[in-house]
């Protein structure tokens, strides 16, 4: 059995030490890696956890992350828990076998520790990673800092391998902004976190030669439909058992997550919709603003990025005024991804919001409590005119003169 | 001659190319596409002859594929040297051969590549690609002669 691991009540980790935890934790049988900054601890604290006997378990280098998750996907099949981490490139490059992961059903936990896509070359974060895997049939969670990237690390693993569920959790972070800043984390004692994670418990092994399956079968038009209609039906009916895990989480830690996560929303007449480290920004904007200036401001954060919470988004933001939805991720050529999935969730309301875009934050550009005021303050004017005043996609934060695209037909 | 008695299986080929089984709703479909091989328990099933296998409705050896071949190749066991080559080759796992005998072809799986032709030493070659339709006394009466080497 693996050594015992000195744990204080509390640690400062910075959250790829955070995630890495977890993974010693879950006494995760198979890690198969390739570094990519800013991910790469994740994948070396584990190694070295294995190094040093406190998980009996199997690092495989491998020499890409098309690899890497191939890898996953091979030992995953086989009967393991299996995870890894990666960032930007590397997710692009694995891009094509998380289809496989998720399809073949594998309860895989991936580590994101989101960073930018090139071109330009750029280590640091923002969410562009994050949306290229949204339409991957993964369950994607994000935490805002490290002590959720440990959290929400653990969670996956029970989520993932629930055999209701038996789909791929993606966990993201911060590239820098959380991966890299030392925090506070208050771990859960080992035993009590691999008891709630619980023991590996297989479907359809390929390593049971008493009874051999066939993984990966070609299916064409025939059966290609159902296949995906049953994997989509398999990732909505998630959404109670991700709760549910969330329910038994806070019972073991005393920390209370939501697939939706509101601030300050009860009374909220403006709000900003946002991911990532960027919601702890937003809460302390809106909690100043609200103290400074009187604007009741708000602030709904997406724990659970897929299966996308349509219907709490919706509840969450139905009788503001005002919303504005913060895209880190360069929109391609239309509204962002983001504004566009809460834009859908609210034209189903009787009272339809004024919501804006705002482009923000890309390659790690800052983020501060100042411009989060000024996008609250921009909401606040729109609510008072009724329609809204500006260019309906902003881009905030950028140099020079400043960039904005459509306008209602009303301003 | 082909060994008949090895094609003769009741479980081979048994679903052809369009027919498909029943249809199911996506709601029946495996979770996953994992599909299981064999009926029961496989325990040590590596060891038993493939005839003698309990293979489960979704393995590939029920499926025939026959239709994707334009010309088949015919075997001649007299002129072969059971060198095993072919069924070294194959692509399709299609060449039938027990104890190191080479014994006929899968044309339930075969699609006529032609890679077994290519591959057999032999001369005359032992196996040779004819139309799909030449019936199999009839193919192996055409078998040509054994070609002198040029001087
Ligand atoms: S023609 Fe091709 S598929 Fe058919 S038996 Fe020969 S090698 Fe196999
Ligand atoms: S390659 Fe030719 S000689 Fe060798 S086993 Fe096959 S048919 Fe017989």
């Amino acid at each position: 059995m693996a050594e015992k691991y000195d744990l204080q009540e509390r640690e400062v980790w910075d959250g790829n030490f955070a995630a890495s935890q977890a993974l010693r934790q879950a006494q995760v049988d198979v890690v198969a890696a390739y570094p990519i900054t800013p991910s790469t601890p994740i994948v070396e604290n584990y190694g070295n956890y294995v190094a040093n006997g406190y998980i009996d378990g199997e690092f495989v280098m491998v020499e890409s992350e098309h690899a890497a998750m191939s890898g996953c996907v091979g030992a995953s099949a086989a009967g393991g828990r299996v995870s890894t981490a990666t960032s930007s490139q590397g997710f692009a490059l694995m891009a094509e076998v998380l289809y496989q992961a998720s399809g073949m059903r594998l309860p895989i936990v991936l580590n994101v520790v989101n960073r930018a896509l090139a071109s330009p070359l750029n280590v640091r974060g923002d969410h562009a990673d994050m949306y290229l895997g949204r339409d991957s049939g993964w369950i994607q969670l994000d935490a805002f800092n490290a002590q959720e990237a440990y959290d929400l690390a653990l969670c996956a693993f029970r989520i993932g391998e629930n055999h209701n569920v038996r789909l791929p959790v993606m966990v993201h972070q911060d590239g820098f902004i959380t991966s890299h800043t030392a925090q506070n984390v208050y771990p859960l004692a080992d035993e009590v976190a691999y008891n709630f994670v619980g023991d590996f418990q297989p479907v359809d092994d390929m390593l049971d030669f008493s009874r051999p399956v066939t993984y990966g079968a070609q299916t064409e038009e025939d059966w290609h439909f159902e296949h995906k209609a049953r994997q989509h039906k398999a990732l909505m009916d998630s959404r109670p058992i991700i709760d549910e895990v969330f329910a038994d989480f806070e019972k073991v830690s005393g920390r209370k997550y939501n697939r939706v996560e509101t601030y300050d929303m009860e009374d909220a007449e403006v709000a900003i919709v946002a991911l990532g480290t960027t919601v702890e920004t937003a809460r302390v904007a809106a909690k100043e603003l609200r103290a400074e200036e009187g604007i009741k401001a708000g602030v709904v954060a997406i724990r659970c990025f897929r299966p996308f919470p349509f219907d709490n988004v919706r509840d969450a933001l139905e009788n503001v005024k005002s919303v504005a939805v913060l895209d880190r991720s360069s929109p391609g050529g239309a509204m962002g991804a983001f504004f566009n999935e809460v834009s859908a969730a609210l034209y189903t309301t009787a009272n339809r919001p004024l919501v804006t875009n705002f482009i923000y934050g890309l390659g790690g550009r800052d983020f501060s409590i100042a411009e989060a005021k000024r996008i609250f303050k921009e909401q606040k004017a729109h609510a008072d005119a009724g329609y809204i005043t500006t260019d309906i996609q902003q881009f905030s934060g950028l140099r020079g003169p400043t960039l904005g695209f459509f306008q209602t037909k009303r301003g | 001659m082909q060994d008949l008695k090895l094609l003769a299986n009741d479980n081979r080929g048994q679903r052809g190319l369009e027919s498909g089984s029943s249809l199911e709703g996506w709601h029946e479909v495996t979770q996953g596409c994992i599909l299981p091989s064999f009926e029961g328990d496989a325990t040590g099933i590596a060891l038993k002859k493939a005839e003698e296998r309990t293979y489960s409705n979704h393995n590939s050896y029920t499926a025939t594929v026959a239709s994707w071949r334009v010309k088949k190749p015919v075997f001649n066991i007299d002129v072969c040297i059971d060198c095993q080559n072919c069924w070294v080759w194959c692509p399709d796992s299609s060449i039938l051969s027990r104890d190191k005998q080479m014994l006929g072809i899968d044309y339930d799986h075969c699609k006529g590549c032609e890679v077994c032709v290519e591959v057999c030493p032999t001369n005359p070659k032992s196996l040779l690609m004819f139309s799909e339709y030449t019936p199999l006394d009839e193919a192996l009466s055409q078998w040509p002669e054994k070609k002198k080497k040029e001087k």
